[in-house]
């Protein structure tokens, strides 16, 4: 079964505040991401990479087509799943880097790290070994670990985020230009973390306008030009 | 989360006279759920709090409890003394103003006991403990388990009211504005105090606010109000990120950014 196939995917934003203006984002947004493969998302800016990326998690609703994920051995739809379902699909299913971590007051980046797994009911002390180990391999300070993230700088929360989207072992993966605060040694780590990912079956789906890392990470690219919707005269 | 809700709540409405409070309300929660109510002042949020708290009548519609022996009961076909034990075991309300939730003349180990006592604990030794225990669970020193919350600060008032809440485990705690009125640090440690809680406890709650922060922080889903009736609802972070109504949209993009 392929963990994700995305069907005839469109979105449109009606800005309220403008007057009712309405942007139609993408229409048509056909693809499948096998286990085992990395699809990258490919396009320039505001051709709704991100906006398919944020669908695809339930993040963003969509008015039509079908997000079909593998869960629990029987296909389900994102597309039209209600809120508690979709929260089930974020524990179990599907995990996300968003290009930003929101940080929460007074928790520290190892639980910031650890919490997917202790939400699925994961021992509290091996989530955090676990944790260790991933900010240990992005090379984020040990000092730092026990600190909240957000006076941290945007390559250590990324990093925090990166470790937080990596700890389970989800069968689909989402990554959002995951690299684009980090150094050259950090991106090798992200590109070898992607790679085990890869061997170990996960699907992943992504963003990356570095193309260095782009071209090392990916197995297709999905160009999103070709979901432009086409403006109804 | 268990398939079997909670709480059934189905086109309550209440009028004040001719006025409307709120209207056609109708939603699930189910348990390990925690739903944000939001909406600006007279958007009907409290009104509707106040009517799934028993605390006032609503004009028509039901609100069905699972009880603990899980037979569903509609909460105003209740008597009022099942009303209060309801309150006062599996029920929790956490005031935005902690004196109208504690007893202020009483100390601060008396206002937890006094819930335990409510369910029948009659054992001096074990209250004291369990109160000492979920004071220390809220951060306040056991050293003041004797002081009254008249001298407390209202940061920590606010957290005695959550322990004296929390302590006989209710399954369904409902807040009204829970950080309002509070200095931002003070705040923060409150929330991630009770977003501790919650997920640790598996509670349901309704939480009223209208900090859209507090609400995307604590919130599983959210309903959005204005002029008594919900607008829009949904997964708490598809409504902040895509908001689809006029209302909500400009509800979201009023929010300051730091």
């Amino acid at each position: 079964m392929t963990p994700l196939r995305v069907q005839s995917l469109a979105k449109t934003f009606t800005m309220h505040l403008r007057d009712g203006v309405v942007l139609p984002v993408v229409d048509n947004v056909d693809f499948e991401v096998a286990a085992g493969e990395c699809v990258v998302l490919g396009g320039p800016s505001g051709a709704g990479k991100s906006s398919i990326l944020k669908m695809v998690y339930g993040n963003y609703g969509v008015d039509a087509g079908h997000i079909w994920l593998t869960h629990d051995g029987a296909d389900i739809d994102l597309a039209t799943a209600d809120p508690r379902l979709v929260l089930t699909l974020r524990r179990d299913t599907i995990a996300y880097v968003s290009q930003f971590l929101r940080t929460v007051p007074r928790v520290s980046a190892l639980d910031v790290v650890a919490e997917p797994l202790v939400i699925r009911g994961a021992d509290k002390a091996e989530a955090q070994d676990r944790a260790r180990t991933l900010l240990a391999q992005l090379n984020l300070p040990e000092r730092l670990w026990s600190l909240p993230p957000a006076t941290f700088s945007g390559g250590e929360q990324q990093r925090v985020n990166i470790a937080r989207g990596f700890i389970t072992d989800h069968k689909v993966l989402l990554l959002d230009e995951p690299t684009a605060s980090l150094d050259a040694t950090n991106r090798a780590v992200v590109v070898s973390m992607i790679a085990e990912k890869k061997a170990a079956g996960t699907a992943l789906l992504g963003i990356f306008h570095d193309e260095d890392v782009r071209t090392q990470v990916a197995d297709r690219i999905v160009d999103v030009t070709a979901f432009a919707p086409r403006i109804a005269a | 989360m268990t398939d079997s809700p909670l709480l059934r709540v189905s086109n309550l409405s209440k009028y004040y006279g001719a006025r409307l409070g709120c209207t056609d309300v109708n939603f699930e929660l189910y348990p390990g759920e925690v739903l944000a109510v939001v909406g600006e002042s007279g958007s009907g949020k409290t009104t509707l709090l106040n009517c799934l708290s028993t605390n006032l009548e609503p004009t028509s519609g039901r609100a069905e409890y699972r009880m603990r022996d899980d037979v569903w009961r509609n909460i105003y076909d209740l008597s009022e003394a099942e009303r209060r034990f309801l309150m006062r075991t599996d029920w929790g309300f956490v005031h935005q103003n902690p004196a109208d939730g504690l007893r202020m003349t009483v100390s601060a180990g008396a206002n937890v006991g006094e819930r335990l006592m409510a369910i029948g604990d009659r054992h001096y030794g074990n209250i004291r403990a369990s109160a000492v225990d979920w004071l220390g669970r809220v951060e306040i020193n056991e050293d003041r388990v004797d002081d009254q919350p008249r001298s407390f600060s209202g940061g920590m008032r606010q957290r005695l009211q959550i322990a004296r809440n929390l302590v006989t485990s209710p399954r369904l705690v409902f807040m009204d504005e829970p950080t309002g009125g509070l200095d931002v640090s003070v705040q923060a440690r409150l929330l991630d105090l009770l977003r501790g809680l919650v997920g640790e406890l598996g509670l349901a709650a309704v939480i009223v606010t209208h900090d859209l922060a507090v609400a995307r922080l604590l919130s599983h889903r959210m309903m959005v109000m204005k002029d008594g009736r919900v607008i829009e609802s949904g997964l708490t972070d598809r409504v902040l990120d895509d908001p689809r109504e006029p209302y909500t949209q400009l509800l979201v993009s009023s929010i300051l950014q730091v």
